[in-house]
């Protein structure tokens, strides 16, 4: 029909331009970040707790270095979804961090051991110090880190992705961006003063030194102790604390969606009850059943 | 409307206060007796859904502005405590921003029947105006609500299109500083744009008000675009169109708890969960998706101002349909021709979309210039054109007829033609 053999002809043009486009933009980007198999992927998915833990150790021993995590507070160690630290163990990491309060009575502002109401407090007073401190690098806070970042699957991948559920692109980078250092770098490239390569980098060149190396952080339940391993609690651990409800939303979604489908389903027949008559016309029954015609 | 409309109440009560405030016998002839066309389709819930997230949109808005600090330094944080410490905020708050997304899949879905099946023509046309403006006032405000988490993007975008308007020559640079009330985006361009926010959706439902109005004026139109001629072309709106559109809305209500539960942020801009940096522009500015097929348009002219005018036409010429499309036919599905176009040009609109999120640059830009073309020029030459030399197919006599033709089993003859007797 001339109808399909247009629309044909729109779709294989609208295709072979982008395509075209597509190849254009793409010669210098990043390379795209593997995907990683995450516990809290897919519609049934939890945070594991032990990897929680590991990725919050990860973080305390090495990234709370230079990255704040202010939106999270330490009463959230202890929410359910999380890491699973029970109450008297989140009061126990608070008192370990020291939190400015004040001003007190003399109008001086104090230190004093943060409480499990606090939240965690930051590695630098100001944007400023923290660029003296750091050659003039910023490091981002990462309480929402892994859902502020991510990279572009592109068409006709993120169509997939909807189905899928793939949501999990801001963990897959961080991950890659720390197992992405290259040094030496590869041959060609010359990078800008301080600046380190990272192949999953936009640009390549990273201000942060390379964090993270094999035995760096002490496991005990037996997990290896490798970067890799480090990277994907580190980056579980990010995931909680930009998106600390996942385990209720997936949880609360499944009811949502059994309520749904059964309320749904209850109006489709009720519906096809009440227009039966309309749709099987008096006109049309009342002939013969052999669908003799009446002319 | 017809005879049986008339609300009688039973109740002495009923019957009191219909004497003084007949807003019952409204109900009963507006949702009850109210006649819809049988031959309706599922395209024709679209309405009732728009209702429906309207309601919706009002209801978790309300509540989130409960929460929500519209000030440059608190609005992020307020947005993340929602997320964190309100109980259910983070229900909220995704059901806002998906439904916001999912409203424009309706809107869409509505605006496409519309133009699919005819429905701006004579006697609609100020029923589809004012569903123009309806969506008009929709952009504006899906805009003003992307603005207030105050993230990179909603920063960049409110940069963007607020700057659209120093194209206007001679006054354009006032105009964008009196938008601003300032000499940039910054506070006072929060608060205003919290304050139109959370106003313009009334405006939209009092809107909402004059199309149902419009609507009940002139009836529905339905896939053949033959108006009803007697009681048998029609069924009463309850309980024939509300189960329906409940049934519909049950579907549309599942896709959406796909996206709120499953995947909140797939519509979304991870940058937009960058706190708003006046200092560092994002690599792409990229709108929500239910804009890219304008902001397409937009940059694929070369010239600001007829880039704004592009912008704006793509939209208002809509509003012009009625008298654009010369042809008497109402439904595609007796217009060959013009159901050829329309499809192209529904998909000219997508492949629109999927540039709009692409860098400015190449291929791309190239790609969006011939579908810009293609969208003006099937609205202002194939169109009128069309109506003058398409041979469409011949309209059944009523809708009944159609009705029947279609339920007869394969090989039997269609009926005698009901039409005549009426």
């Amino acid at each position: 029909m001339n109808a399909h053999r247009s629309i044909v002809l729109a779709v294989t043009l609208a295709a072979s331009l982008s395509v075209a486009a597509m190849h254009a933009a793409s010669a210098q980007e990043a390379e795209a970040p593997s995907r990683e198999h995450w516990s809290f992927h897919g519609p049934f998915g939890t945070y594991d707790t032990g990897q929680l833990q590991r990725g919050f150790k990860v973080y305390r021993e090495v990234c709370s270095t230079c990255h704040g995590l202010k939106l999270l507070a330490f009463r959230n160690l202890s929410d359910p979804g999380g890491p699973g630290f029970t109450e008297p163990q989140a009061v126990t990491i608070a008192s370990g961090f020291q939190v400015t309060d004040g001003p007190n009575d003399k109008g001086e502002m104090f230190q004093r051991p943060g409480k499990i109401a606090d939240r965690f407090p930051p590695p630098f007073p100001n944007d400023q110090a923290a660029r003296a401190a750091l050659g003039g690098g910023l490091p981002p806070d990462m309480s929402v880190l892994a859902k502020a970042r991510g990279y572009e699957a592109g068409f006709p991948w993120f169509i997939f992705d909807a189905f899928t559920q793939y949501q999990e692109d801001g963990p897959d980078y961080i991950h890659a961006i720390l197992v992405g250092y290259e040094d030496p770098p590869p041959a060609g490239v010359t990078l800008p003063p301080g600046a380190q390569y990272n192949k999953y980098f936009p640009g390549h060149a990273i201000a942060m030194p390379k964090p993270l190396s094999d035995g760096q952080v002490e496991y005990t339940d037996g997990t290896p102790a490798t970067t890799d391993q480090y990277a994907k609690d580190i980056a579980a651990f990010l995931m909680w604390t930009a998106e600390p409800k996942l385990d209720e939303r997936k949880r609360l979604g499944f009811q949502v969606f059994v309520f749904l489908i059964v309320l749904t389903g209850l109006l489709y027949f009720t519906k096809k009850r009440v227009w039966h008559d309309v749709k099987h016309p008096p006109e049309l029954e009342s002939r013969p059943p052999t669908g003799q015609p009446k002319t | 409307m017809s005879a049986n409309s008339i609300y009688k109440p039973q109740n002495p009560l009923m019957q009191w206060m219909e004497r003084r405030l007949p807003i019952a016998g409204l109900v009963y002839s507006s949702f009850i007796v109210y006649p819809t066309p049988r031959n309706l389709n599922y395209w024709w819930t679209f309405g009732g859904i728009l209702s429906f997230m309207l309601g919706a949109q009002i209801v978790t808005g309300i509540v989130l502005a409960m929460h929500y600090t519209p000030h440059v330094d608190l609005a992020f944080n307020s947005v993340e405590s929602i997320m964190r410490d309100v109980n259910y905020g983070w229900l909220l708050r995704y059901l806002h921003a998906n439904g916001a997304s999912f409203f424009f899949v309706a809107v869409y879905a509505h605006i496409m029947r519309g133009m699919y099946y005819g429905s701006y023509k004579d006697p609609r046309e100020v029923l589809w105006i004012l569903g123009v403006i309806l969506f008009l006032l929709m952009v504006v405000t899906g805009f003003m609500g992307y603005v207030l988490p105050w993230g990179q993007m909603s920063f960049w975008a409110a940069t963007v299109i607020t700057n659209l308007f120093s194209a206007i020559p001679g006054v354009g640079d006032p105009i964008v500083t009196w938008l601003w009330g300032g000499y940039a985006v910054g506070n006072p361009t929060l608060n205003r744009f919290y304050s139109l926010h959370y106003l313009l959706p009334f405006v939209i439902a009092g809107v909402v008000v004059l199309h149902i109005w419009a609507l009940h004026m002139v009836g529905q139109n339905n896939p053949t675009g033959v108006e009803p001629k007697a009681e048998k072309d029609t069924v009463a709106f309850t309980p024939y169109a509300t189960i329906k559109d409940a049934f519909f809305i049950g579907v549309f209500c599942l896709f959406l708890a796909w996206f709120v539960f499953y995947i909140p942020n797939y519509l979304g801009h991870s940058d937009n969960y960058i706190p708003a940096n006046p200092g560092q522009t994002p690599t792409h500015i990229v709108p929500e998706w239910y804009y890219l097929p304008f902001y397409a348009i937009l940059r694929a002219i070369p010239s600001k101002l007829l880039g704004v005018i592009a912008l704006l036409s793509s939209i208002v010429l809509l509003a012009f349909l009625p008298w654009l499309d010369t042809s008497r036919v109402r439904s595609a599905n007796y217009r060959p021709l013009y159901r050829q176009f329309l499809i192209v040009f529904f998909l000219v609109v997508i492949g629109l979309g999927y540039l709009g999120s692409q860098p400015p640059e190449g291929g791309y830009v190239i790609a969006a210039r011939i579908l810009t073309a293609y969208y003006f020029v099937f609205l202002l030459i194939i169109l009128p054109l069309l109506g003058l030399f398409e041979t469409t197919k011949p309209l059944p006599n009523s809708i009944s007829e159609s009705v029947l033709r279609e339920g007869l089993p394969a090989g039997a003859s269609a009926p005698p033609p009901s039409g005549a007797k009426v």
